[in-house]
């Protein structure tokens, strides 16, 4: 199963080295991984997608939490969530496609970013299932190029990791 | 990347420093930081990166320098002298070569446990990243070795790491702290405030055990019928061994030990049913797979414990306290997790416990398997028998000597017949089963008990690779006692090939050595003998030795079974596969007298 990890670090040199090769060195797999500061300077939050049974997890988790830079580790996964991921899709846009990658744009609610004879620069930010689906119906059309941001996550409601 | 540097300057930060304190160069602040730790005793190998701080150190009145003769042998002595004292063993090296020799030293602290605290020197921050001389990023090649690690880009920032450092080695589950030093913020000079405390927020080791788990420790103890104690590393380490002693006590539960938690209990006690796992006793591993509760203290269910985990204590429920979370439900999942300092576990659980009345019959089962299959070697008249040579050694030795080994047949051998009885008595690479680990930690715990007697035992691979440290042994006056096993074969391994590969020799032979006159060359003394009548009048001639001796003990390396570590449970298989002698395994045997496991 796949589960979203929220992890607060120190910000200092090597954190993110210790953990990447905390999940290599014991075998677990990374399927994004998003990095960066929060409103405190002295600390990044980092948001991990893994996968893993019951116990892998539980071994992720109590792993992460040995790093003496890691302040929390939170497995979102457990309860209720709201995610995130950015998108940028450079199309090829020739005459006879133009219309249609504007109408799923519109759809699903994207924005055109950059536009040039050739090409729409696709943004689009959503969960999992949203993304997959432009991706669908833009393939077809030609994609030139993708780059996603990873996922961010954070618990709904008045729960707070801090 | 760490900010350039381009010269050497001086910081003030008069806001938390004394006015009166002068400026002090880096490689003094370092020094005064490991003194303010209670560090007295340094393992260092100098170069050009660390010999700012050996400057510093030469002249200190409370640390001794000890110079080992490779940064290897620095890093098993400081473990040694940590695994003795339970404090911090400090080893120190240059950049790059110097650095990276460390690297096994400080995995071996990991896998035991160990606290030690590794200093590195560095390249000039100007000049990092740029592949200058000895440049290595010993931090990065040592992120999955260390508990923790530091590297110092700002004078300011030395007294407080040193601090961190050794906090974060020797509490919680105790390991190595690495420290890289520039050698800029050595020469540079500054006023440091040394009143440091500790905040760190990731690094907040709960010790206290959760009382509901140990009512319901307590609560499956009293239920259990055939109950098996097996503890570990973790009693030493938490400083234990007497609140163990006292719960087997009250409760009269056999307990089990692991290579690591060997002296944790005394095995002259007929509860004691010595080490457990592939080379363990049979009675222990019989006893193991038929409880039905294993209270686990302070383990972490090694394979070389377990074997097939599928099969391993199959009927048993468990009890785990550990220090560590990560390391609960890792390999086994347990009924009754405990997670805090195993000495107050083992406090709430004694106030917690009851005798146990009703383990008579299983108690008896066990004592008959001990009469059964007892640990035993066949003596020979020709040659020296190695098991003889230890089981000799202890009767002549002082009672509370400590005993050092390095990697092989000749370290199970040791484990196996050498009755332990005192924790912290023990000196042996467990989990990462480094050798040449042997000799130098003998000499970190003779500098760290002078007084004791050290004796060290090796198999010839094992000593030549830290042979080196016959100098310091010299140099230092440190009269450890070095007993080496020599069959001229890598011994484990050349079982390995007899067991499992028809017995085709992979370069397993490694040549005959004189190791007494290796040892005359550096000025030590040493014999060698080669006749079973030879070794009492040796060893003791050995122990009457003032000074550090060495004593070659040659026999031949045997394919028959007096010449294997036996018993043996091969790798990922149960304890019914365990090869008993030449003919039978457990399962064969107990067939054969229509016993069924």
């Amino acid at each position: 199963m796949q589960h979203t990890i929220s992890v607060l670090v120190s910000n200092k040199f090597g954190v993110l080295s210790r953990i990447s090769g905390l999940f290599s060195g014991r075998g677990f797999n990374i399927e994004s991984l998003n990095v960066a500061e929060t409103n405190d300077p002295n600390i990044s939050r980092m948001t991990i997608v893994t996968r893993g049974d019951d116990q892998k997890i539980e071994q992720i988790t109590k792993q992460l939490n040995k790093l003496v830079d890691i302040i929390k580790v939170i497995d979102l996964t457990e309860e209720n969530f709201i995610d995130r991921e950015m998108v940028l899709i450079k199309m090829n846009a020739e005459q006879k496609n133009r219309e249609e990658i504007l109408r799923i744009v519109e759809i699903f609610r994207a924005k055109v970013v950059d536009v040039s004879p050739a090409t729409y620069t696709i943004e689009i930010t959503g969960d999992e299932g949203k993304l997959k689906g432009i991706m669908e119906l833009l393939r077809p059309l030609g994609i030139k190029e993708v780059v996603r941001s990873g996922r961010i996550a954070l618990s709904r409601g008045m729960k707070s990791i801090n | 990347m760490p900010p350039k540097q381009t010269s050497v300057k001086k910081i003030i930060s008069i806001d938390k420093a004394k006015k009166s304190q002068k400026p002090m160069k880096g490689r003094d602040i370092i020094v005064k930081a490991l003194e303010n730790e209670g560090c007295e005793v340094l393992f260092g190998y100098p170069g050009g990166t660390s010999m700012e701080i050996h400057q510093a150190l030469t002249l200190s009145k409370k640390i001794r320098m000890v110079l080992p003769r490779h940064e290897q042998g620095g890093s098993f002595a400081a473990a040694g002298y940590a695994r003795v004292t339970g404090k911090p063993g400090v080893c120190m090296a240059t950049s790059g070569p110097g650095a990276i020799n460390l690297l096994t030293g400080i995995m071996d602290a990991k896998l035991d446990s160990i606290p030690l605290i590794a200093i590195t020197g560095q390249v000039p921050t100007s000049v990092m990243g740029s592949d200058a001389f000895q440049e290595a990023d010993v931090v990065g090649a040592t992120f999955p070795l260390v508990k923790h690690s530091y590297l110092i880009t700002d004078i300011k920032d030395i007294p407080r790491i040193i601090h961190e450092a050794f906090h974060i080695a020797s509490t919680g589950r105790p390991g190595p702290v690495l420290i890289d030093i520039p050698k800029n913020i050595q020469q540079q000079e500054g006023i440091v405030d040394f009143n440091v405390t500790f905040d760190v927020p990731g690094y907040k080791p709960n010790l206290k055990p959760a009382p509901q788990q140990i009512k319901k420790a307590a609560h499956f103890i009293k239920e259990a019928k055939r109950p098996i104690i097996y503890a570990g590393g973790g009693i030493i380490a938490s400083e234990a061994s007497e609140e163990l002693r006292k719960l087997v006590k009250k409760t009269g539960i056999p307990i089990t030990n692991t290579v690591m938690g060997l002296g944790t209990y005394p095995m002259d006690d007929p509860l004691s049913l010595h080490m457990l796992g592939m080379h363990g006793a049979v009675y222990a591993n019989i006893a193991m797979n038929h409880a039905d509760l294993v209270i686990a203290l302070g383990v972490r269910f090694d394979d070389r414990v377990t074997g097939k985990l599928a099969e391993f204590c199959k009927n048993a429920k468990f009890i785990h306290v550990d220090i560590d979370p990560s390391e609960i439900n890792k390999n086994i999942s347990v009924d009754v997790p405990v997670q805090g300092d195993l000495k107050q576990a083992l406090k709430m659980l004694n106030d917690a416990v009851e005798p146990k009345k009703d383990i008579g019959p299983w108690v008896k089962q066990i004592q008959g398997w001990k009469k059964e299959f007892p640990l035993d070697y066949q003596l020979d008249e020709k040659v020296i028998v190695p098991q003889s040579v230890i089981v000799e050694t202890q009767k002549l030795a002082d009672k509370d000597c400590i005993v050092s080994v390095g990697v092989g047949q000749h370290q199970m051998w040791v484990a196996q017949f050498w009755r332990f009885h005192s924790p912290r008595s023990w000196l042996c690479s467990s989990g990462l089963g480094s050798m040449g680990f042997g000799l130098p930690a003998a000499m970190g715990a003779q500098v760290a008990c002078p007084d004791r007697q050290v004796i060290n035992f090796e198999g010839d691979g094992s000593f030549l690779m830290n042979i080196q440290e016959l100098q310091t042994l010299k140099i230092e006056n440190i009269p450890v006692k070095n007993i080496v096993l020599n069959n001229a074969h890598l011994g484990m391994v050349a079982q390995w090939e007899d067991r499992f590969y028809k017995s085709l020799r992979g370069h397993t032979f490694i040549g005959d050595a004189n190791f007494a006159e290796i040892a005359d060359a550096f000025g030590i003394k040493g014999e060698t003998i080669s006749k079973p009548e030879e070794v009492v009048p040796a060893l003791k001639r050995m122990l009457k030795h003032k000074g550090p001796y060495v004593l070659d003990v040659k026999y031949p390396y045997n394919d028959k079974s007096h010449g294997h570590v036996i018993p043996m449970i091969p790798g990922g298989h149960t304890y019914l596969d365990t090869i008993l002698n030449q003919t039978h395994n457990l399962r064969e045997y107990w067939k054969e007298k229509g016993i069924e496991p």
